[in-house]
C-alpha cells in the first residue's frame, strides 16, 4: 500500500525586511565588512519552504569603561584590554564577533557619568580600530542618551551603524538623529507585541523608513522568562510573514548582559557543577533558544558560547557539510 | 484537527429517517453528532463500519503513549497545536540519557546512580532527567545485554528506553522486565516483522525508524499491521538540520492534516562530540517538537540548562506563572532579621528569594497576592498596593516575630512608602529597584535599629 504524504509546506506572502549594516570605503564609511540580515521568506531554519539569504549574526558586547561587575568567568578573556574599548573590540573580532556592540555604560550618570565628549570618542576609538560594524548602545537613563548621542551619532556618521534604543517614551531624538546621519536604529519594547507595533509607528511617523528598523523586544536570560520573549517573537515573525508590514523587521536579543547576571551562570553552587563550564553553557543555550524563536543579530559576551553559538547557526543554515 | 463535519457522519448513517435515536431526520442527528452533543450509539442501525470510521475521525491527531510504570511513568504525545502561545504544549520532552552496555559493572552502577541524581528544584518545580537509554553497543555479544538491561533496571525508578534494534538480544531482555513497559527502539525496515511481534507480544510501546519519511510512513502502516499500537516516531535524520525539519514536518502533518500514519510523539537523538553541541541540537528539539531527546551528557551543568529550557518553554502561557502568598523564610530568620515585601509573580519571588539567599542575611519576604503579576504590572493594575501589602503583612503576623518594626519595599513602588507608614506607624524602607541589588542592599544598609 502505498500512502501519499499531504503537501503541508505553508507559503508566506511577505518577506522580513532585509538590513544592512556597516558601510565600506565604497560606501562612505570605512568598514572592511558588513552585515545583512533579514530578508528570509520563512520561519526560522524553516529551508524547505521558503529562502533565508542571510543567517543570523552575532555580535559581541565592549564596554565604554571596564567591566569591573562581570563575572570572573566571562571577564577573564577580556581582563587585559577592558581599559581600552579599541583593544576589547579587537579582541572580540579576534574571538568572531561579526559586529561590536558598544555599550555606552559608562555615561550612566548614577555610575561613571561620562561626557558626551568621550562617548564619541570611545565610539570613535573602536571604529578605529576593527572592520566590523558597530551597534552603539546608550547607558538607559533616557535623559543623558539624549545628550550622547547627538555628539556619538556624528562621530560615526557615513558609518551605518546600528543605534539604540528607541522606546514608546524616548524616540524622537535618536530617530532625527538616525534620519540625519543615516544610521539603523533598535526599536525597543517590554516584552509587548501591540508596544513593538506602536514603537514601529512612531519612528515611521517621525519619518523614519520602516526597513532601517531592527526590533529588540528584550530579552529574559534562560530561565528568567525566556518564554515570554520567545512567544512574543514568534507572533511577531508570524505576523511580519503574513503581511503586518510594521512586524516584519529583524529582531535583535540582547543576551550577555542577561545570561551574566543570573545565578546559574556565575554563582558557585556544588550541585549545579562547575561554573567556568556553566556560565558559558548557559549563555549559549539561551543563544539556541532564541535562534529558533527567530533572532537575526544576538548579542553576547563569553568567547565559548559565541563559538557554540556560530557553530550551531551554521548548522541550521545547512553550510556544515550536511 | 480536522473534524467530521454532520455531512460527514450523515454519509455513514442509514439514511432512512427512522426516528428510532429520537431526532426526526438522519440528518439532524448528524449535526447533533457533529457537535459532540449526542453519541453516535444513539442511532441503533449506525454499521460497525461507521462506528469504527467516527471513532478513528474523533481520535486525537497526535497519540499520547505511556512508558514506564508507578510514580515516574513517563506520558508523552497528545499535542495538539504547533506554536506554544496558540493554546500551550503539554507533555514536556523527555530527556533520556544512555547507558551503553559495554560499562564495567561499576562504571555502570556510577553512570546509573548518576543519571537518578539529576534532579533540582527551579521555580519550586521538581525537575529531572525522565528516562534511561539502555544501549546494545552490538559488538558481537548479544547475550550480554538482557543482564545489563536487568541491573539498570533493579538501580532507577526511571522508565527505561532499550536501545537494542537486535531482536535477539531484545527479546531475553522483554522477558525479564516488560512488565515496567519500556519503550523499545527501533522497528527499521530491516527487522521491523520480529520487533514489532515482540512490542505486541509484551504490550511495549516501539519506536520505528526509516531513512526517510516516506519510509516511515510505509513503515509505520506495516508495524501497525502487526498489532503494534503504541508507536513512538524516529525521524532519522543525519544531523541537527534534518532531524528538525522532519520533526517540524511530523507535527504539521498530524496537526493540520490529520495524517494518520505520523500522528504519534517523537524520539530524537542529539549526535555531537561536545556538550555544547549536544545542547544545541537538544535545545532545537526541545522547542521544535521533540517528544524524547536521548542525550549523552551526565553532569549536572550539562543537564540543568537543558531542563531549563524544557521548563520554560512547556510552561502553560495562559495560566500566570504564580506561587502561594504567604511568609517564606529564607535562612533562619530571628527577631533581628528584615522583612521584605514582594509579588507572588513567580519569576519575581525566585529571583528575590535568589538574591536574598546570596546576602547570607537570613530574612523574612513577605508575598502579597498580585494573582501572578509583576512589581511594575500589580502596581498599575491596583493589585500591588498599600492596603493589599498591609493587610498581607498582618495576616501573616510577622511584625509581632520581629524586634524592629521596618518594612522593606521593592524599590520601584517607592511611592507606597508614606502611606503604609501613616497607616500602620511601621518604618518603610525603599529597597533597591532591582533585585540584583538586594545583596548590596542587605549587607551595607539594613540594621534592625
Amino acid at each position: 500500500m502505498e500512502l501519499k504524504i499531504p503537501e503541508v509546506k505553508q507559503r508566506w506572502p511577505n518577506p522580513i525586511n532585509t538590513v544592512k549594516i556597516g558601510a565600506t570605503r565604497d560606501e562612505g564609511g570605512t568598514r572592511t565588512s558588513t552585515v545583512t540580515v533579514g530578508g528570509a521568506t520563512s520561519l526560522p531554519f524553516y529551508h524547505f519552504e521558503g529562502t533565508i539569504p542571510h543567517p543570523p549574526v552575532v555580535a559581541m558586547e565592549v564596554w565604554d569603561i571596564p567591566g569591573e561587575e562581570w563575572p570572573e568567568a566571562v571577564k577573564e578573556p577580556f581582563a587585559d584590554v577592558m581599559h581600552d574599548p579599541g583593544e576589547w573590540a579587537k579582541r572580540c573580532v579576534e574571538y568572531g564577533a561579526e559586529l561590536v556592540c558598544l555599550r555606552l555604560k559608562g555615561c550612566d550618570p548614577n555610575g561613571a557619568n561620562k561626557s558626551p565628549e568621550e562617548a564619541a570618542r570611545a565610539a570613535r576609538r573602536v571604529l578605529e580600530s576593527v572592520g566590523v560594524p558597530l551597534i552603539i548602545w546608550g547607558c538607559g537613563n533616557d535623559e543623558k542618551d539624549n545628550e550622547v548621542f547627538p555628539l556619538v551619532a556624528e562621530a560615526v556618521a557615513g558609518e551605518n551603524c546600528l543605534l539604540g534604543t528607541i522606546t514608546e517614551d524616548n524616540y524622537k531624538t535618536l530617530t532625527a538623529l538616525c534620519t540625519a546621519y543615516k544610521h539603523k536604529l533598535i526599536a525597543e519594547s517590554p516584552v509587548d507585541i501591540n508596544i513593538a507595533k506602536q514603537v514601529n509607528i512612531l519612528a515611521l511617523d517621525a519619518g523614519f523608513k520602516l526597513e532601517d528598523i531592527v526590533i529588540f523586544p528584550q530579552s529574559g536570560a534562560l530561565g528568567y522568562g525566556i518564554e515570554y520573549v520567545y512567544s512574543i517573537m514568534e507572533r511577531t515573525r508570524i505576523a511580519g510573514l503574513k503581511g503586518d508590514k510594521v512586524m516584519a523587521m529583524p529582531i535583535l536579543c540582547d543576551i550577555g548582559i542577561e545570561v551574566w547576571g543570573v545565578k546559574e551562570a556565575k554563582a558557585p553552587v556544588p550541585e549545579w557543577g562547575d561554573p567556568k563550564l556553566r556560565g558559558p553553557l548557559w549563555e549559549a543555550t539561551t543563544a539556541y533558544v532564541y535562534l529558533l524563536a527567530g533572532a537575526d543579530i544576538l548579542i553576547m559576551r563569553h568567547p565559548e558560547a559565541v563559538r557554540a553559538t556560530k557553530a550551531t547557526i551554521a548548522k541550521l543554515m545547512g553550510l556544515d557539510g550536511r | 484537527m480536522k473534524k467530521l463535519t454532520g455531512i460527514d457522519i450523515y454519509k455513514l448513517l442509514p439514511k432512512t429517517n427512522c426516528g428510532d435515536c429520537h431526532f426526526p431526520t438522519c440528518m439532524a442527528f448528524a449535526m447533533q453528532v457533529a457537535a459532540k452533543k449526542v453519541a453516535l450509539e444513539q442511532c441503533p442501525h449506525a454499521s460497525a463500519e461507521a462506528k469504527a470510521a467516527l471513532g478513528e475521525a474523533q481520535a486525537p491527531p497526535m497519540r499520547t503513549v505511556r512508558i514506564g510504570t508507578g510514580e515516574r511513568e513517563f506520558v508523552v504525545g497528545g499535542e495538539t497545536v504547533l506554536f506554544r502561545h496558540e493554546e500551550r504544549f503539554y507533555h514536556p520532552t523527555g530527556i533520556a540519557i544512555r547507558v551503553p552496555d559495554n560499562l564495567g559493572e561499576q562504571e555502570l552502577a556510577e553512570r546509573v546512580e548518576r543519571i537518578n541524581q539529576l534532579r533540582f528544584v527551579r521555580v519550586g518545580q521538581e525537575i529531572g532527567v525522565d528516562l534511561v537509554a539502555v544501549e546494545h553497543r552490538g559488538d558481537g555479544n548479544s547475550s550480554r545485554y538482557a543482564g545489563v538491561v536487568e541491573r539498570v533496571r533493579g538501580r532507577t525508578k526511571l522508565p527505561l528506553v532499550l536501545l537494542c534494534p537486535d531482536p535477539k538480544a531484545l527479546a531475553p531482555a522483554l522477558e525479564s522486565i516488560a512488565g515496567s513497559r519500556p519503550l523499545v527502539w527501533a522497528a527499521t525496515p530491516e527487522n521491523w516483522e520480529e520487533m514489532s511481534s515482540l512490542a505486541a507480544r509484551y504490550k511495549v510501546p516501539l519506536a520505528v525508524r526509516a531513512p526517510t519519511l516516506e519510509g516511515l510512513v510505509e513503515l509505520v502502516e506495516r508495524v501497525k499491521g502487526k498489532g503494534a499500537e503504541e508507536l513512538v516516531l524516529d525521524p532519522g535524520g543525519r544531523g541537527l538540520l534534518e532531524n528538525l525539519t522532519r520533526l517540524i514536518l511530523i507535527r504539521r502533518l498530524a496537526l493540520e492534516k490529520t495524517f494518520r500514519p505520523l500522528g504519534y510523539p517523537t524520539l530524537v537523538f542529539a549526535e555531537s562530540n561536545s556538550p555544547m553541541e549536544e545542547a544545541a541540537e537538544a535545545t532545537a528539539y526541545i522547542c521544535k517538537y521533540g517528544g524524547i531527546v536521548v542525550i549523552e551528557g551526565v553532569e549536572s551543568w550539562e543537564i540543568l540548562p537543558l531542563l531549563t529550557v524544557r521548563q520554560n518553554i512547556y510552561t502553560d502561557p495562559q495560566v500566570p506563572n504564580a506561587i502561594e502568598a504567604k511568609l517564606y523564610e529564607v535562612g533562619a530568620p530571628n527577631e533581628e532579621s528584615p522583612v521584605l515585601v514582594t509579588t507572588n509573580f513567580a519569576l519575581t519571588y525566585f529571583t528575590v528569594e535568589g538574591e536574598v539567599e546570596n546576602s547570607k542575611v537570613p530574612a523574612y519576604i513577605a508575598v502579597v497576592n498580585t494573582e501572578g503579576l509583576g512589581v511594575l504590572n500589580a502596581y498599575a493594575d491596583d493589585k500591588f498596593t498599600a492596603e493589599r501589602i498591609i493587610k498581607a503583612v498582618k495576616d501573616y503576623g510577622v511584625m509581632e516575630r520581629v524586634r524592629h518594626k521596618k518594612l522593606i519595599i521593592p524599590g520601584l513602588v517607592a511611592v507606597l512608602k508614606m502611606e503604609i507608614q501613616e497607616e500602620t506607624g511601621w518604618e518603610v524602607i525603599v529597597g533597591p529597584e532591582d533585585a540584583a541589588g538586594i545583596p548590596a542592599f542587605l549587607r551595607n544598609e539594613w540594621s534592625p535599629n
